[in-house]
């Protein structure tokens, strides 16, 4: 990888890098997919659900309803930085782990685990999330314990069994790296004296600072869209788009006998709010109270914020602590009965829409079927086939399809 | 205690008592004396008009007659009638948007689903025969829709085990003259939509709510008759409504404005109840355990939870055994969930003239006991547990309240001045075909293609270059791709565009600049 990237490096380097190795990484001008760039050069979401509306312009509703507020409006600089921030392991304490390896591309953004394994091994407690349309949220974590992208980012990175990184181990791997200064730079514009960016005895305004990094990643996550689904072919008008059964799937799925739109709501599938669902822990687990902690509410306890279901035939298992490892137990849970996984003598304050919906294995079948037409992956971001740390960029490298076909981007140009 | 009864050396004695730590009790009939002066008996005509929290002037309109139209006019004059062992879904599934749909009499076993838009689905009643949407208690609901400017009229609905007629974020709604009993947890049902109109419909025996309105703006809920439902006409996390010449019977709550917690649109405000008879709600109460309406004490005329400017006026509220009217909040509903981001407070209540008569008889152990902390005696008609800051009543009076103390006297007394919350149709959203053709460009392709760089498929120059001058060639070729290069995988189909927006993003790729 390493040999390759130099060739292609040399290949289409736009200027003669005076570095012997590596050669300078220089950030893209281009907006990502479905971005356009704004006079000021800002990257703007651009989604053929732009033409909707929404009742209190909140983004939930039924098939032709506008999308929730975003973020948007950074640099394609900035976000293409985010991408190999997000890539490289530097990030972590030990340098063995990196966003991707949590969040793969190739699964979702998920990682197939039950439960994420952080750093050393460790198992920590909870699923990694999806981060499909993540520009769309206002909580983040399942607890629902951040309200940005940027409070989010700094949480896996310096928790000790996540990414196990300190702030000061993080800052002077950047700041000490002879990529990293630069491409800072390139994104957020240029600092110091520019060639000794970041070096010892430089002022700490030439310094990268963590609100930065956060940034950057908060960027990249923004650009990750998923919106072009066999689902949203139907939604924009071309009923042809799912098959008999995907529909039948679709109307129980807004019914209100099985009323999963009701929190997984159209266009994002998620109304974002904290929901009691009662769903057990795997045998051996502690019940996770969930958003009891973050609000201080008892009536929260095992309470989890309301996950999208765009892409979710991509990130098995399911549930927070990763309990189903497919779509059709998930649903025979719903189906079980209010309350009837709930551990006996605890008081739950279940979600007034758990309810006992009966359905028949047919219609348990059929949504299933209709998840399936969620999946959209068509924007998937390059892989970086290597990232300034010189560290290999994601552990499996069997990833996506934007890799695998691409032997000649101008990734690392 | 008798408001006005009392001088200000009194008052002042009074305070001397509180900063002693006399009764909770005492401090609630201490608020009611704040008011000071004798109240006033006025008379129920004439006297000020309420301006109401919409821009009434700006956008309520006046229709002659009685029955409201949002949907606008029919967009076609196509017209397809369905007959009895046809299928309406399939009448549906074949018509272009603007289409009237005419279903004759006869029983037809279907869920009716709507993803399109100006679709009027109208019964024909002969003699007295209706088309009857019969769900057997197998079906889960009966008609659903999304589409905007939908119209459903004159069905008969029943034995379904989810609602009625239910809309997911469809605008200008008409739901009209349906008879809808028997069927699940909502008669009628529209959600997160904006601009409707639900009015002489009759609904029974519904498991939740008979006509709830979740989640949306402008709407109007007018002679419906409305019977033997856990509640009767539910306004919840919704703004701009107006409930008036209802008939609510026999269930266990009457009218509500709810905001219910936990929910993803917080407010409900600005709702107008007025000129419904509201009677002998004393129904017990069957609603599905963890509902929210599980929580309403049977015997419950008008029910106000954390909702604001809600006006109650000219309502003849009679024979409700828990009470004419209750108004609490989140704290005081053991039952609902907690939502940091809703204001769990009932502010601005505005109970202007209505008749009372015979509430109150079976109220619950609660509000005796807060009757006691206020040394009231009779049955209660009006109860207010919880602050409900800046609400007012006129000629409080006639009324047994308890509660109401912080209670102000409202400086109008009815609300002429509005008509309806309704909006002008909003004429069909028309998109240039530019605008379809960028964004799908920018959405769609720019996936597969940059404009000098390989990703999947070829760059936007090389296309530029074959195609120059034939937009036309090039959205043909996307509706139906051929593999033309070995080095690229094969171009999926993009039919599902349709063609003006396959030539209008094939115009927009030959164009493009970088």
């Amino acid at each position: 990888m390493r040999i390759l990237y130099f060739i292609s490096a040399l290949l289409f380097a736009p200027v003669a890098s005076f570095a012997a190795d590596p050669a300078p990484f220089v950030l893209r001008e281009n907006c990502p997919p479905s971005f356009e760039k704004s006079e000021a050069g800002l990257c703007e979401l651009r989604t053929r659900y732009d033409f909707y509306d929404s009742v209190q312009n909140a983004g939930l509703g039924g098939t032709q309803t506008a999308l929730p507020a975003h973020r948007e409006g950074f640099t394609a600089q900035q976000i293409d930085l985010g991408r190999y921030l997000f890539f490289d392991p530097l990030l972590s304490g030990d340098g063995t782990i990196s966003c991707a390896s949590c969040h793969r591309p190739d699964r979702g953004f998920s990682d197939s685990l039950p439960r994420s394994i952080g750093i050393g091994g460790h198992e920590i407690s909870r699923a990694a999330p999806t981060l499909w349309n993540t520009a769309f949220l206002n909580k983040f974590f399942w607890d629902a314990r951040a309200t940005t992208l940027e409070e989010q980012a700094a949480d896996p990175l310096f928790a000790p069994h996540e990414m196990g990184n300190t702030p000061e181990k993080l800052l002077n791997s950047l700041n000490s790296n002879s990529q990293y200064p630069s491409l800072f730079s390139q994104a957020f514009g240029q600092r110091g004296d520019g060639a000794e960016v970041g070096a010892e005895g430089d002022g700490e305004g030439d310094k990268i600072t963590l609100d930065e990094v956060y940034l950057a990643l908060a960027a990249f996550q923004a650009s990750l869209i998923s919106l072009n689904s066999r689902y949203d072919r139907y939604a924009h008008g071309y009923h042809a788009a799912l098959s008999d059964q995907e529909v039948e799937g679709l109307n129980i799925f807004r019914s209100f006998v099985a009323r999963c739109s009701e929190c997984h709501t159209p266009p994002l599938f998620t109304n974002q709010q904290v929901a009691v669902i009662g769903a057990p822990e795997p045998p051996g687990l502690p019940m996770d109270i969930g958003a009891e902690k973050t609000f201080d509410a008892p009536k929260l306890k095992a309470g989890f914020k309301v996950p999208t279901l765009r892409n979710i035939a991509q990130t098995a298992p399911y549930m927070h602590s990763g309990l189903f490892d497919n779509l059709h137990d998930v649903a025979v849970f719903y189906n079980g009965g209010r309350g009837h996984a709930v551990p006996k003598g605890v008081d739950l304050h279940l979600h007034w829409h758990i309810t006992s919906p009966d359905l028949t294995d047919y219609e348990l079948d059929r949504l299933v079927d209709f998840l399936g037409t969620l999946t959209d992956e068509s924007l998937m971001p390059q892989v970086p086939q290597a990232v300034p740390s010189g560290l290999a960029p994601i552990e499996n490298k069997t990833t996506s399809r934007v890799a695998k076909s691409s032997t000649t981007s101008g990734d690392a140009s | 205690m008798k408001a006005g009864k009392i001088s200000g050396l009194v008052l002042v004695l009074v305070l001397v008592l509180v900063l002693v730590a006399f009764v909770v009790g005492l401090m609630i009939g201490i608020g009611g004396q704040e008011q000071g002066a004798p109240a006033a008996v006025v008379s129920a005509a004439g006297g000020a008009t309420y301006g109401g929290g919409f821009s009434a002037e700006d956008n309520a309109f006046s229709l002659s007659g009685n029955s409201k139209s949002v949907a606008g006019p029919p967009m076609t004059d196509i017209v397809i009638v369905v007959n009895d062992g046809e299928s309406i879904q399939q009448a549906v599934q074949s018509a272009e948007p603007g289409t009237t749909i005419h279903v004759m009499p006869g029983t037809y076993k279907e869920t009716v689903y709507i993803d399109k838009d100006g679709i009027r689905l109208i019964g024909v009643i002969v003699g007295s025969e209706r088309p009857v949407l019969d769900g057997e208690g197998e079906l889960n609901d009966a008609i659903l829709f999304s589409g905007n400017n939908i119209v459903v009229e004159n069905f008969t609905i029943t034995r379904y085990k989810g609602n009625g007629i239910m809309s997911q974020a469809g605008n200008n709604w008409e739901i009209r003259n349906n008879y809808i009993v028997d069927t699940g947890i909502y008669g009628i049902f529209p959600q997160l939509g904006q601009n409707g109109v639900v009015e002489y419909n009759v609904v029974s025996g519904i498991a939740d709510a008979a006509i709830y309105i979740g989640m949306s703006d402008n709407v109007h809920v007018a002679y419906n008759d409305v019977y033997d439902s856990v509640a009767g006409i539910e306004i919840e996390n919704s703004r701009h409504a107006v409930v008036e010449a209802n008939r609510v019977y026999n269930n266990s709550g009457g009218i509500l404005a709810f905001i219910t917690p936990g929910l993803p649109i917080k407010t409900t405000f600005d709702v107008i109840i007025r000129n419904n008879f509201v009677l002998s709600n004393n129904h017990v109460n069957f609603g599905a355990p963890g509902s929210t309406v599980a929580g309403i004490p049977s015997g419950t005329g008008i029910l106000v939870m954390a909702a604001d400017d809600v006006v109650i006026e000219g309502n003849i509220i009679k024979d409700n055994k828990n009470a004419g009217i209750l108004i609490t909040d989140h704290a005081n509903a053991s039952n609902v969930t907690t939502d940091p981001e809703s204001d769990p407070n009932s502010d601005g209540i505005k109970i202007l003239n209505n008749t009372m008569i015979n509430n109150g008889y079976e109220t619950i152990t609660e509000i005796k006991a807060l009757m006691l902390t206020e040394l009231k005696t009779g049955n209660p008609d009006i109860v207010n547990v919880g602050l409900s800051k800046d609400s007012c009543i006129v000629s409080r009076q006639q009324y047994v309240t308890v509660g109401i103390g912080k209670f102000g006297d409202c400086d109008f007394m009815n609300t002429l001045n509005i008509g309806n919350y309704l909006l002008e149709t909003v004429p069909p959203r028309v998109i240039s075909p530019e605008d379809q053709g960028k964004i799908a460009y920018l959405g769609i392709c720019a996936g597969c293609h940059t404009y000098t760089g390989r990703m999947i498929g070829p760059p936007v120059q090389i296309i530029q270059a074959l195609y120059m001058d034939n937009p036309q060639g090039l959205a043909e070729y996307i509706a139906n791709p051929i593999k033309k290069r070995d080095d690229y995988p094969e171009m999926p189909p993009q039919n599902y565009l349709d063609e003006a927006t396959r030539l209008a993003v094939a115009e927009y790729m030959l164009d493009v600049k970088n």
